[in-house]
């Protein structure tokens, strides 16, 4: 099956609308495309977020969502994959993360998208540092995150 | 070998990345957390808490007893929190 994967690390933000149509540019065969846009909120629990860094391992980040995207086409029929992860500092309201899956019907192009989030949160070397009025700390990783990736391993 | 560290793990240790030599007896990723451990307070401080720290042997995730041997490039780092 034709699936273009790209899978791109930067600082600069990203147009959906532009990725879509790339995404889906001179092609008759996709069905469906599901978006999934991460974004920087200023509500986390009790404090209020100002800024949110994001640091990455360079050459491991690009490689184990590479993994995950080759997972996802083995698992799914996808007709293309798109995955931008933003590094930098952000601000609460500004993109983070993308994930576009395009299939012939929704459900493989739903299911592909939730399970690259997944896996993305809990195995991309990825870390968050927040900024808020109480100082500036890591992000803890979540047990509901883990929860999440582990069901896919389910049989 | 080629040590990177990560997040806070970076900030305790104070450096981003340096060459290390242990010694031959410190053969998987449990030994050699145990060995920076004992190389001085911030090494002590960025792993007190072993079993938090995960760890990628040439860019791939690896667990607290694989072999070292061999390696090019081993990372530390705290529990992933992108996406």
């Amino acid at each position: 099956m034709n699936c273009p994967v790209a899978i791109r690390i930067q600082e600069d933000d990203f147009d959906i609308a532009r990725e879509i149509a790339v995404l889906t540019r001179s092609r008759t065969d996709i069905g469906a495309v599901v978006s999934f846009s991460g974004i920087c909120r200023a509500d986390d629990d009790s404090s209020k977020i100002a800024a949110l860094t994001l640091e990455h391992y360079p050459g491991m980040a690009e490689e184990e969502i590479t993994r995950h995207v080759d997972e996802a086409i083995s698992r799914w029929p996808l007709n293309g994959v798109t995955v931008i992860h933003r590094v930098g500092r952000f601000m609460p309201g500004q993109n983070i993360v993308l994930v576009l899956t395009a299939s012939q019907h929704r459900r493989a192009a739903f299911e592909a998208a939730e399970f690259l989030m997944d896996y993305l949160k809990t195995s991309a070397p990825f870390w968050k540092k927040e900024e808020s009025a109480a100082g500036t700390g890591w992000v803890e990783a979540h047990a509901r995150d883990d929860e999440a990736a582990a069901r896919w391993t389910k049989s | 070998m080629k040590v990177k560290y990560f997040a806070w793990v970076r900030e305790r240790v104070g450096k981003a990345e340096e060459t290390i030599e242990p010694p031959a007896t410190v053969r998987t990723v449990e030994e050699l957390i145990a060995w920076l451990s004992g190389q001085g307070e911030t090494y002590a401080y960025a792993f007190e808490r072993p079993k938090v720290i995960r760890t990628a042997i040439d860019h791939a995730h690896v667990k607290a007893d694989a072999a070292i041997a061999g390696a090019r490039e081993i990372a530390f780092f705290p529990p992933m929190t992108g996406g």
